[in-house]
């Protein structure tokens, strides 16, 4: 007899690694748009 | 907050369908990780045209914004996918002609994004960049034509102009993921497109300034010239 495969894990598993790649990618193109107007702006005060 | 939504729609409220069981939820995260991976390529594609064509200043920097957030959408919907495959085709890759060649898409992201610093630190030509953004589109129709004219495991497409194989249970928060999420890439997108005209912005006055503060040599000794 063939047990049925548990899909649950492999579905927290593809939620899990997509919903944290966009968040990753969201914070860090956040961070860097903020680091480079704050740079640009002690550019321009200088 | 509508990809949000549509995460936890998919989650924890569609149903489980009847061949695929339960991980039809993945469906709602890989579907819009899959065609805003292809989207962001035809993105780049016409930016590339329009530097090419009407040599738009903004055309670089929209192209280069779009490539990261293209090639972590794509990365996101082979990932999904593989996952998906394993309970459902009891694999989690197979070389055929759909997740092949959108292996090679990340590839040519990762090519693009590569091209594109190098160009930057090194002042290359943009042009460059936009021949292979244009020459790479031609993988973008071998995609979504690759279930139709190669044998596959992947299914054919479910959702064709003006028709959809899925029903409205799945169809509808499939919609709301896949406006949510290009909602996400566009903000995404116009956040790179600031940091990289905030950088330009930087190095044009950083470069101004150096020519400021250069002493004037004169050509000839002043007591020869007076």
């Amino acid at each position: 007899m063939r047990e049925s495969l548990d899909h649950w894990p492999y579905i927290l598993g593809a939620y899990g690694v997509g919903v944290s790649a966009l968040i990753v990618l969201v914070v860090l193109s956040w961070l860097a748009m903020k680091r480079a107007e704050k740079r640009r702006d002690e550019v321009k005060r200088r | 907050m509508l990809a949000g939504g549509a995460v936890v729609w998919g989650l924890f409220f569609a149903p489980a369908e009847a061949l695929q069981g339960e991980s039809v939820r993945i469906v709602f995260i890989h579907v819009p990780s899959a065609w805003l991976g292809m989207g962001g390529w035809a993105g780049i594609a016409i930016a590339s045209a329009m530097l090419l064509i009407w040599k738009h200043p903004l055309a670089a920097i929209a192209a280069r914004a779009i490539a990261m957030p293209g090639m972590v959408f794509c990365a996101i919907c082979l990932a999904t996918g593989s996952i998906w495959g394993r309970p459902t085709w009891g694999t989690w890759w197979e070389w055929d002609g759909r997740l092949t060649s959108m292996l090679v898409l990340l590839f040519l992201y990762a090519g693009y994004i590569a091209l594109t610093q190098t160009n930057a630190r090194s002042g290359g030509s943009e042009k460059i960049a936009a021949i292979f953004g244009l020459v790479g589109a031609i993988n973008i129709p071998i995609i979504n034509r690759s279930v139709v004219w190669w044998n596959s495991l992947h299914q054919p497409p479910s959702i064709t102009a003006g028709k959809s194989a899925m029903t409205a249970e799945y169809l509808i928060p499939l919609l709301v993921a896949v406006i949510g999420f290009s909602l996400l890439f566009g903000a995404v997108v116009l956040m790179r497109m600031r940091t990289l005209i905030a950088e330009q912005q930087i190095e044009a006055r950083l470069r101004r300034r150096a020519l400021d503060d250069q002493p004037v040599i004169p050509s000839r000794p002043l007591a020869e010239s007076v």
